[in-house]
């Protein structure tokens, strides 16, 4: 009894110096050649304190034109490359070449919601909710996880860390976890089982390519994602001429000569061209990092990359391979002008682990993301016989 | 073509109505909750070379495994003794997934009930499964997961002692793979029970597959990376696969007949020698191309080869089967050609043909389908089923020199 109201005491009394404590000064980022931090803090990529995250010096900020949906957790990348190190290189198609010490991390976070500490706000997937000139409020938002990409002399590393329920340190954990809460929205309350991968894991979308043996790398950073505005404290910029100016890009042509994914955060309906082009953006960053001709898809014959020309290997009138339940009894991949029938709505809905599509990475539906394939496979015309 | 695919489609109805309630499956409320992260963190850690030994006992696991280490032996105390449930997998679409390794051997354990498929082994190098059980406890049901052993991609691959029972696609299936041999396994209550799809290089023998509503498959499908050719199939007992269909429509293996023996579909170069084939009430052997697969050339890229060719079916043992086949269309055509109590003959065939290959209205020798051992029921697909009829027997008489044997190295 004493123990415990002791040890009461002293929570509270260190809840009360976190209140009045200053937020930290940047921290100087680090790349850690050898070895797996126990503690994030030890890369300096990021800190908290005083009721903020704030980013380390020199650390540079990036958002994806479209984003990956990964249970509407909102998300804060970003990117540092040591100086001796030099730019990235360029590449039209695949991610950027980065060199050796670069060090990219992915914070999930989600706003608060009233009802207590596991409460959280379900807004559109894959914003920047509450992200401001280089510091995060957590007054506002709640720290699941934080994914540190490691540029290393063998390849790349992926390690993540999962931040503790006080919000003061992210911890090192291989084997992943979940990280129960309620997401609240206006429909009410749901479940949320919140899953960290594992590194293996990472590996299941990180090796875009299993045909090269260079392992895992980073999906987000390529010049179609990239080549998108982005709010910095200084202004408004794109974010591939910010990098080459910056130093942080080689050789990349300007923003307008670069292939673009349209930028698509949720808005419907939407038709014609638009609805096309928005909806392969989708397919690419949710889905092309297995599904293209060298990832860990390409059993299935299906490809869904932005360049990738329309015909059966995009799913039109194509057959599952090993689908097993995954085809919910339906017969096509994508049957034009019929979503209701097509196997792609059935699994993006799906949230059974051996039906739903992408595999990792959510535990619910993304509701907009159903509502825009399905609206892409219904503005289809021809059927299939 | 159409009378054959109401034939599959009523064969499906009637399986479906056949298929009584699923049993129950393995009550897990003793299994041990702890281990599950040991055995996580260990495939994690796993070094080059490691042996990760899984002691005796039954173990719940909540998330789907992964390695991705090279040279790795995962080995439990026997497929009975060490089991590994998935009953209350909550994450991953696999038990166990190994991917781009060069070198894993997994053996003398169980997996059990997984949500999704049982071992799937992607993109890897010198792969032996031994001795191992991929089971769904609660007997055939079209919710089970799709497939037990599932290497893919893979080149040599060695798949021996094994039992697979229960999936709602392959028990044991090879796809995409090089140099495969499966042996001295058995394969019960699948929908399929052997699958070789796609793989070039294949030994299957030694194996029994039984109560699978297709007993062992030999298939090429549109629309996949890379084609399959050259499979050896031998000394296998096949017999009464006759499990009502329970595949999930839409899948290649859903348009099975429950009742058939040894299935090649779209695949070239196969010779099918010294099994003992039983009491398969369909067909003991099918020789089919993508056109009667129930897929016709929708969607299928140019460049896919629908006919099976250069096939080689002799000294089989062959006892019973063919006498109740599987949909309504075959069963009028057996009684049509042979009587109330007749049955089909040993081989049953659509009748297609690549006329472009032709030459004087043969195939080249080296194409021909040849089948010493049974008469060939041609159901006349290419003609609407029009006239089916026991084949000329000229046209099958012939052979192809045997098939070389699998070297593996392993």
């Amino acid at each position: 009894m004493i123990r415990s109201l002791i040890a009461s005491l002293f929570v509270s009394a260190l809840l009360c110096a976190c209140a009045q404590e200053a937020p930290p000064e940047p921290p100087q980022p680090t790349f850690i050649a050898e070895g797996r931090p126990v503690s994030l803090s030890d890369w300096g990529q990021l800190a908290v304190g005083g009721g903020e995250l704030v980013l380390g010096d020199a650390v540079t900020p990036y958002q994806l034109a479209t984003g990956l949906f990964t249970d509407y957790a909102q998300k804060l990348r970003t990117v540092w490359i040591p100086v001796e190190a030099g730019p990235a290189g360029y590449d039209p198609e695949g991610a950027f070449d980065f060199p050796v010490g670069t060090v990219i991390t992915k914070t999930f976070y989600y706003p608060r919601a009233a009802g207590g500490p596991g409460y959280v706000a379900r807004v559109d997937g894959d914003g920047m909710a509450h992200f401001d000139e280089r510091r995060l409020d957590l007054e506002a938002v709640r720290l699941v996880e934080t994914r540190v990409l490691v540029r290393r002399e063998a390849g790349w590393e992926a390690l993540p860390y999962i931040w503790n329920a006080e919000q003061t340190e992210a911890t090192l954990a291989r084997a992943g976890g979940f990280v129960d809460m309620i997401l609240v929205s206006e429909a009410g309350e749901e479940a949320l089982g919140y899953v960290v991968p594992n590194v293996n894991q990472c590996a299941g979308c990180h090796e875009t390519d299993t045909t090269d043996g260079l392992g895992v790398r980073p999906i987000g950073p390529r010049a179609r994602h990239m080549n998108t505005d982005f709010e910095y404290f200084d202004g408004v910029a794109n974010q591939i001429d910010h990098w080459s100016e910056q130093g942080l890009l080689a050789d990349a042509p300007a923003a307008e000569a670069a292939p673009r994914n349209v930028a698509w955060r949720g808005e419907l309906p939407l038709a014609g061209e638009a609805l096309d082009r928005a909806a392969r953006a989708y397919l690419d960053i949710n889905c092309s990092h297995c599904h293209s001709r060298t990832g860990p898809a390409d059993t299935s014959g299906l490809y869904l990359e932005a360049h990738e020309p329309t015909g059966p290997h995009l799913g039109i009138c194509k057959l599952p391979i090993a689908a097993g339940r995954g085809t919910g009894n339906r017969r096509y991949d994508i049957v034009p002008g019929a979503s209701e029938d097509s196997i792609f709505t059935y699994r993006l809905a799906s949230v059974e682990a051996d039906v739903m599509m992408p595999e990792l990475g959510r535990a619910l539906q993304h509701d907009e993301g159903v509502a825009l394939i399905a609206a892409w496979i219904d503005a289809m015309s021809g059927g299939c016989g | 073509m159409k009378h054959f695919k109401i034939a599959l489609m009523g064969a499906s109805l009637f399986a479906l109505a056949a298929c009584g309630g699923p049993e129950e499956s393995r009550d897990v409320s003793g299994f041990d909750r702890e281990y599950q992260n040991t055995l996580m963190n260990a495939l994690l850690d796993a070094q080059p070379g490691d042996v990760i030994e899984i002691p005796a006992g039954e173990f719940i696991f909540e998330r789907g495994l992964s390695l991705t280490v090279d040279d790795v032996t995962l080995r439990g105390a026997g497929m009975d003794e060490t089991i590994l449930s998935f009953a209350e997998q909550r994450q991953g679409a696999e038990g166990l997934l190994v991917s781009g390794v060069e070198g894993f051997t997994l053996e003398n354990l169980a997996f059990e009930d997984t949500v999704g498929d049982s071992v799937k082994i992607s993109d890897s190098t010198d792969v032996v499964i031994r001795d191992v059980r991929v089971e769904w406890t609660n007997g055939p049901s079209t919710d089970n997961g799709a497939y037990g052993l599932y290497p893919v991609q893979s080149t040599n691959v060695l798949i021996e002692g094994a039992v697979a029972i229960g999936a709602s696609d392959a028990g044991i299936y090879v796809g995409q793979s090089e140099n495969v041999i499966v042996r001295n396994s058995r394969a019960e209550y699948n929908v399929a029970g052997i699958e070789i799809e796609n793989c070039n290089n294949a030994d299957v023998y030694g194996n029994v597959a039984t109560n699978n509503t297709g007993g062992i498959l030999i298939f090429n499908m549109p629309n996949l990376p890379r084609p399959g050719a050259g499979t050896r199939v031998f000394d296998n007992d096949v017999y009464e696969n006759n499990t009502g269909n329970f595949g999930h429509a839409g899948t290649p293996v859903a348009s099975v007949p429950a009742g058939s023996g040894i299935l090649i579909n779209s695949n070239d170069d196969v010779e099918i020698f010294n099994n003992r084939l039983r009491d398969n009430r369909t067909a003991h052997v099918i020789i089919s191309s993508l056109y009667t697969s129930g897929y016709e050339d929708l969607g299928v890229t140019e460049d896919f080869d629908p006919y099976p060719e250069t096939i080689y079916i002799h000294d089989n043992q062959y006892e019973g089967g063919g006498g109740n086949p599987d949909g309504l269309e075959l069963q009028a055509l057996r009684v049509a050609l042979f009587g109330p109590t007749g049955r089909l003959p040993g081989v049953l065939w659509d009748g297609y043909m690549d006329e472009d290959k032709m030459v004087d209205g043969a195939l080249p020798d080296d194409l021909r389908l040849c089948v010493t051992d049974a008469e060939v029921l041609n159901a006349d697909a290419p003609n609407g089923f029009s006239s089916p009829q026991l084949a000329d027997a000229a046209l099958f008489d012939c052979t192809h020199e045997p098939r070389p044997a699998v070297e593996l190295d392993l």
